[in-house]
């Protein structure tokens, strides 16, 4: 199993659940985050006060998926959340050790 | 018809009362007790005429206070701040309202000396209905003496802009009670009050022109501002931490609220719903649309973007420099006045306050401060007595009153209030913030000022949204 870490645009969030959707991926965990990579900020002023704001809004999709199902999920995201611009977001994939349906106890790939 | 003859003859004596006049010699004789009446129930009506306006006035200015100015420095402080900010207004319309009640009235409008008030109204005796005609002929009294309340109730309310966000609540409300009275009280008394040294329509020796508060309330509490900020330094992190206004949305609500709210307070002072009131209200609304077009030309050219909080905050002070000449400039002279304050209240702020330093959180000093000045001094130069003719020389002429009227030295004279404005304003902050400073200690604690004045003062939270 894999855990899948996206953080994208917050504007390309329907269109990252509607590829997910049409691929059959159905669980995730959206978090609204803040953060920057490469991407510079922008400069507010107010009254002559200026204020660089270099920390965006982001939003961070997780999800957890057979290890089979890796790539095609991935595709998904990616071209979705693509804009081609700066900013639009990371991918980060890591292993899973476990995953447990908390209803009636499964286990392995049969709880996701 | 015959039923609606008889209707109007019932039900208004006024209207049928040039008739009456005409078949006077035919008809009834006119009797002097008839004529008695009929002045009595003339002025009944002018009188009826003018409370409503000015009821309604007093309440535009305290609607001004709060929510006006609650909200728009409500929303220029970080949102751990809302309450404490918004409650430092608030407590102005309770503590102000009572000390007035008590003394302030009397000290500010008791006959008095040249700089301050007698105790002759003390606890408001003898101010009841029947109007005191050295203030406003047509009005009772207490109406005179509520709505002058009004602005005693906002001037301390203008300066927590400028020791916003890290002033002691206990401190503020010792630091209001001694400014009213050591700063506003006399203040207004000269300008206002009956033998005030600046009235110049009741026996001044300098007569000073300031329809509204150029002088009064905005050099007072603006320069007061400046004391305090400086005084107090800066906020915890001033300059490397972020401290963006938290919600320009209800800056904008509280600013149209002032705008609205200051056709009470300068077409309001001419004490009656007069074509003077008329003519103040249109010179108001000119000097604030005037000075946020000054405003947002200036930041647009200097920043790149025309900003909403530049918009309001010109729009505020075009209404701060239009005050004191409110009632006695054209039109086109309060479009120019309107467009200068808007241009040198951004200087001011956006500019002059980056370089010298000074934390005045919310502008009290570069909006009310600048802008009061300047137009206590423009004021001086376009007052003129097509617009008002309350002064008469002794042949019964209209007195020349400004610059432009061929009186160059009312200049003169407005620049001499404005000066004894910002010496009593400069003198009496540092006396009182001494004193306040010894017996209470002025600022929050660091780890208060952290926390916010919101939980650390007053233990609530503004924003509680996930309950």
């Amino acid at each position: 199993m894999k855990k899948i870490e996206a953080i994208i645009q917050p504007f390309k969030l329907e269109e990252v659940k509607e590829a997910l959707k049409a691929i059959g991926v159905d669980g995730m965990t959206i978090t609204e985050v803040r953060g920057h990579g490469r991407q510079k900020g922008h400069k507010e002023i107010y009254r002559g006060q200026e204020y660089t704001v270099d920390l965006l809004p982001k939003v961070k999709v997780e999800m957890v998926v057979p290890a089979a199902r890796l790539d095609e999920t991935l595709k998904a995201v990616s071209t979705a959340a693509r804009t081609g611009k700066i900013g639009d977001g990371k991918i980060f994939v890591y292993e899973v050790a476990q995953a447990i349906r908390i209803r009636n106890d499964d286990r392995g790939e049969s709880a996701l | 018809m015959k039923t609606l003859l008889k209707a109007l003859s019932t039900a208004s004596p006024l209207l049928l009362a040039p008739c009456v006049l005409a078949q006077a010699q035919t008809a009834a004789p006119v009797t002097p007790e008839k004529i008695a009446a009929l002045e009595a129930a003339v002025q009944a009506a002018q009188s009826a005429g003018d409370n409503a306006w000015m009821l309604t006035s007093s309440a535009l200015v305290l609607m001004m206070t709060a929510p006006g100015l609650a909200l728009f420095y409500g929303g220029l402080v970080r949102k751990k701040n809302i309450l404490g900010t918004m409650m430092q207004s608030f407590m102005m319309m309770a503590l102000v309202t009572v000390l007035w009640a008590i003394f302030g009235y009397s000290l500010a409008f008791g006959e008095g000396s040249a700089f301050m008030g007698d105790l002759r109204y003390l606890f408001l005796a003898g101010v009841g209905a029947a109007p005191n005609s050295d203030y406003a002929a047509t009005i009772p009294h207490q109406t005179f003496m509520v709505f002058q309340l009004m602005f005693a109730i906002i001037t301390p309310a203008l300066i927590t802009g400028a020791f916003a966000e890290r002033m002691k609540f206990s401190a503020m409300l010792a630091f209001m009670t001694l400014w009213l009275i050591l700063v506003y009280l006399p203040m207004a008394h000269m300008v206002w009050g009956k033998g005030g040294m600046l009235n110049a329509f009741l026996g001044g020796s300098v007569p000073c022109f300031d329809f509204a508060g150029g002088t009064v309330v905005h050099i007072t509490s603006g320069v007061s501002a400046l004391v305090c900020a400086l005084y107090m330094g800066k906020r915890k992190g001033y300059g490397s931490e972020p401290m963006k206004p938290h919600s320009l949305v209800l800056s904008f609500i509280g600013a149209a609220l002032l705008w609205v709210g200051w056709f009470g307070f300068n077409a309001g002072s001419a004490l009656g719903a007069s074509s003077l009131a008329t003519s103040a209200f249109v010179a108001t609304h000119f000097g604030a649309a005037a000075a946020a077009i000054g405003w947002l030309v200036a930041e647009w050219m200097h920043n790149g973007k025309p900003s909403v909080l530049g918009g309001i905050s010109g729009a505020v002070a075009g209404l701060v420099a239009i005050t004191p000449g409110s009632g006695f400039v054209k039109p086109m002279p309060a479009l120019l006045i309107g467009l200068a304050a808007g241009l040198v209240c951004y200087f001011m702020v956006a500019i002059l306050k980056g370089k010298l330093g000074y934390d005045d959180s919310l502008d009290a000093f570069g909006v009310h401060g600048a802008g009061g000045t300047l137009g206590a001094i423009l004021t001086g130069v376009f007052a003129t007595n097509e617009v008002n003719n309350a002064l008469k020389d002794s042949a019964g002429n209209a007195q020349a009153l400004g610059l432009v009227d061929g009186n160059g030295g009312q200049v003169i004279n407005q620049i001499i209030g404005s000066a004894i404005a910002w010496g009593l304003a400069i003198v009496g902050t540092l006396i009182i913030l001494k004193i306040c400073d010894m017996a209470f200690g002025l600022r929050v604690t660091s780890e208060e000022e952290i926390t916010g004045l919101d939980l650390s003062m007053h233990g609530e939270e503004a924003y509680n949204l996930e309950s």
